[in-house]
C-alpha cells in the first residue's frame, strides 16, 4: 500500500529516471477508467457485505420476524432483552472459554510440528501430508468421524482408556467434558493451518545464520532457543491473532458433533449457534441481528486490543 | 589430481547429510510418531468403512475388519445423494472460484495500475471487510436473499462467497510488484488496460493466481454455515451440508457413515495430492499477507 510511486511529484524524480517517465506522462493520470475494473468487486461487496451490515444494524432495532410480514420499530427493546438474556451470556462465555482453551495448543502444537518437519527432512513429505490433510476435510466429515470415536464402549477413545485400565469418559454426554472434546477435535482438524504458516517462516530463515552459530559452538538446543524461536516472534504474533479470531467464530463442529443440541444443558453452545437459533428456528430476525451486532463488537474489541498489543511490542523492539 | 577433486566432494557429501546423529534420529522418530498419531482418526474411519455393520460396535474393538466388505460403500453409492451433493459442491465451488478470480483480478489491477478519484478511500473500505466475519452476517444476509429470491439456488449459495477482501489484497500486492517497464512497454505499443491485464499481468501472475484459485476452491468446498442456511432442499445441498444433516440422521450405521465421510473427503485429498505446492502457497499467502 506504500507503493503509489505515481504520487511522487515530478520535480522530486532524479533526472535520469525522469527521462524514462516522460515517455508516458499520463501513466497514473487520474481518470475514471480504473473504476470499471473495481466495479464488479465493489458491487458484490456492497450487495453481500455492506448491505447486510447496514440492514442488520437497522433490523436490530425492530421486531422483524420470518413468521409475519409486518415489522415495527421497537427502539432498544432487543438490546435490553439481550442484556437480560442468560442464554446470550452463557453462549458467549462458551465461545470465550473455547477460544481460551483452543488457542494455546493450536499455536504450540503447530509450532512443534513445524520444528519437527524442518529437522526431519527425510520424512518431510509424510509429515506435511499427515499434519495438514485434516485441514482439508469438510467439517461434517470431521464431526462424523469424531462422534464415532467418542462413543461410549465401542468408541476408539474410550476403548483405549479401558485398555489402559482407566475409566470411560462421557466425551459428548458429560456437560463438563463436551467443550473440551470439541477443543480436542478442533486442534486435530485445524492445526495444519498454523503449522503451514510456521513451516513457511522456518524455511525463510537463511541457513547461514545457523551455520554461523554452529561455528561458534552453539548446539541444536541453543540454536533453537537463541535463534529460531526469537526469529519466529512475528509469525507467532500473527498466528495468535488469526487463531483468536478463528476460534471466536466457532460454530460448525459444535453444532454437528452435538447434533444441533449444543451439548447437554447447552454446555458447549457457542454464541453463533444462539444467533442461528434465534434467527431461524425461532424466526426472530430482529433479535438475532441485535445479538449478532453485540458479538461483532466483541470481535472488533478483541482484534483492536490485539493489534495494539502487537504494534506496541513491535515498536519496543 | 584425483585427491584434490575427491576432498571437496567428500566435504560436500558430509555437508549434505550431516543429520545421521542420535539427536537427528530422535527428531525423525518423534516426527513419525506424531504423524502416525495424527492419521489415526482417518485410518480408523477407513478400517470401519470396510466392516459389516454388526462388527462396527464390537467390544473389544478390531483394528482391522475381520470380514472386509464393500457393503457400506455400495449402500452409500446406491442411495445416490452423496453423488448429488458432490455435483452441487462442484458447481458451487467452480462458480465461486471462477468469479473470485475474475472479480478480484480486475479490482486488483484497478487499484494497482490506475488512479481514479477516491481510489484509496474505496480500497480502504473494501479492505476493512477482512475484519468482518461472514458468520455474524448470516441472519441479515438470509433475510436479504429471501427478498431477492435467491434462497435454494446455486447463485444464492455462491455469490456471497465471491467478494473476498483477502484475495483482492494478495493479488494487488503481487501486481504492485510487477515492474512498471513491462506495463509501460505495452502501453506505449497502444495496448488498452484490459489488454495489458490479459497479456502482460496475468501470464506473469500464474503462480499466485493458482494459489488464490485453489485456496478459494478449498474454502468454498468446505464452507458449512452459509450453504447450510441458504439451502433447505436436499437436492441442492453441498457435501458438508448433506453429510452434516442428512447422513448423520441415518444414526447408528457407522460403517456407512464412515464410508460416506471418506468419499466426501476424497475430492479435496486428491486436489491436495495433485496441487500440494499451490495449496500450501495459497494457505501461507492468505495467512501471512
Amino acid at each position: 500500500m506504500t507503493t503509489h510511486a505515481g504520487v511522487t511529484p515530478a520535480a522530486a524524480v532524479p533526472p535520469a529516471a525522469g527521462a524514462a517517465r516522460d515517455r508516458s506522462p499520463n501513466r497514473r493520470r487520474t481518470s475514471w477508467a480504473g473504476l470499471w475494473f473495481v466495479l464488479p468487486f465493489a458491487a458484490l461487496y456492497a450487495l453481500f457485505l455492506l448491505w447486510p451490515m447496514v440492514s442488520g444494524l437497522l433490523t436490530g432495532f425492530t421486531d422483524r420476524s420470518l413468521g409475519r410480514d409486518a415489522t415495527s420499530f421497537v427502539g432498544l427493546d432487543n438490546w435490553a432483552e439481550l442484556v437480560a438474556d442468560p442464554a446470550v451470556w452463557s453462549s458467549l462465555w462458551n465461545t470465550l472459554v473455547f477460544t481460551a482453551l483452543s488457542t494455546p495448543p493450536l499455536v504450540a502444537i503447530g509450532l512443534g510440528m513445524a520444528l519437527l518437519t524442518d529437522r526431519a527432512r527425510r520424512v518431510g513429505w509424510f509429515l506435511r501430508f499427515s499434519f495438514f490433510a485434516p485441514f482439508l476435510i469438510p467439517v461434517a466429515v470431521v464431526a462424523l468421524v469424531w462422534e464415532w470415536m467418542y462413543q461410549p464402549g465401542f468408541g476408539l477413545v474410550n476403548s483405549g482408556l479401558t485398555a489402559l485400565g482407566l475409566a470411560e469418559v462421557g466425551w459428548l454426554s458429560d456437560a463438563d467434558m463436551v467443550l473440551l472434546s470439541v477443543v480436542i477435535t478442533t486442534v486435530w482438524w485445524t492445526v495444519g493451518f498454523n503449522y503451514l504458516l510456521y513451516l513457511a517462516a522456518l524455511q525463510g530463515i537463511p541457513a547461514h545464520v545457523y551455520e554461523a552459530a554452529a561455528l561458534d559452538g552453539a548446539g541444536p538446543w541453543r540454536r533453537l532457543v537463541s535463534i529460531t524461536l526469537p526469529l519466529l516472534g512475528r509469525t507467532t504474533a500473527l498466528v495468535v491473532m488469526l487463531q483468536l479470531v478463528a476460534s471466536l467464530k466457532i460454530f460448525d463442529q459444535v453444532y454437528l458433533m452435538t447434533d444441533g443440541t449444543g451439548g447437554p444443558d447447552y454446555a458447549a453452545r457457542p454464541i453463533i449457534q444462539y444467533i442461528f437459533e434465534s434467527g431461524f428456528p425461532s424466526m426472530r430476525i430482529g433479535y438475532a441481528s441485535a445479538v449478532s451486532y453485540m458479538f461483532f463488537a466483541v470481535i472488533v474489541i478483541v482484534s483492536i486490543a490485539q493489534f495494539r498489543l502487537f504494534v506496541r511490542k513491535e515498536e519496543s523492539r | 589430481m584425483t585427491a584434490v577433486a575427491a576432498a571437496p566432494a567428500a566435504a560436500r557429501r558430509r555437508a549434505r547429510r550431516p543429520r545421521i546423529t542420535l539427536g537427528g534420529a530422535a527428531v525423525t522418530v518423534a516426527g513419525l510418531f506424531l504423524a502416525v498419531t495424527w492419521l489415526i482418526p482417518l485410518l480408523w474411519a477407513l478400517s470401519t468403512s470396510f466392516k459389516p455393520e454388526a462388527e462396527t460396535t464390537a467390544v473389544p474393538i478390531n483394528w482391522l475388519p475381520l470380514e472386509p466388505t464393500f457393503e457400506a460403500y455400495r449402500s452409500v453409492l446406491a442411495r445416490g445423494d452423496l453423488l448429488r451433493w458432490t455435483l452441487n459442491s462442484t458447481v458451487v465451488s467452480v462458480l465461486v472460484t471462477a468469479l473470485t478470480l475474475a472479480v478480484c483480478t480486475l479490482a486488483a489491477y484497478g487499484f494497482s495500475r490506475t488512479r481514479f478519484p477516491g481510489d484509496r478511500w474505496v480500497f480502504g473500505v473494501l479492505l476493512a471487510g477482512i475484519m468482518v466475519p461472514p458468520q455474524v452476517l448470516i441472519v441479515p444476509l438470509f433475510d436479504q436473499m429471501t427478498a431477492i429470491g435467491l434462497v435454494d439456488t446455486y447463485w444464492g449459495v455462491a455469490l456471497p462467497q465471491v467478494a473476498a477482501p483477502v484475495m483482492l489484497f494478495i493479488l494487488k500486492r503481487f501486481f504492485d510488484g510487477i515492474p512498471r517497464d513491462y506495463v509501460e512497454a505495452a502501453r506505449v505499443d497502444g495496448a488498452g488496460h484490459l489488454r495489458v491485464l490479459w497479456s502482460v499481468m496475468l501470464p506473469m501472475s500464474a503462480p499466485v493466481l493458482a494459489a488464490v484459485g485453489i485456496y478459494t476452491f478449498v474454502q468454498s468446498w468446505n464452507n458449512f454455515l452459509w450453504p447450510f442456511v441458504a439451502t433447505t432442499d436436499p437436492a441442492l445441498m453441498t457435501v458438508p451440508v448433506g453429510l452434516g444433516t442428512v447422513q448423520s440422521s441415518y444414526g447408528i450405521l457407522y460403517a456407512q457413515n464412515m464410508a460416506a465421510a471418506l468419499l466426501g473427503a476424497l475430492p479435496l485429498i486428491i486436489v491436495f495430492m495433485l496441487f500440494q505446492r499451490q495449496v500450501v502457497r495459497g494457505v501461507t499467502d492468505a495467512g501471512l499477507k
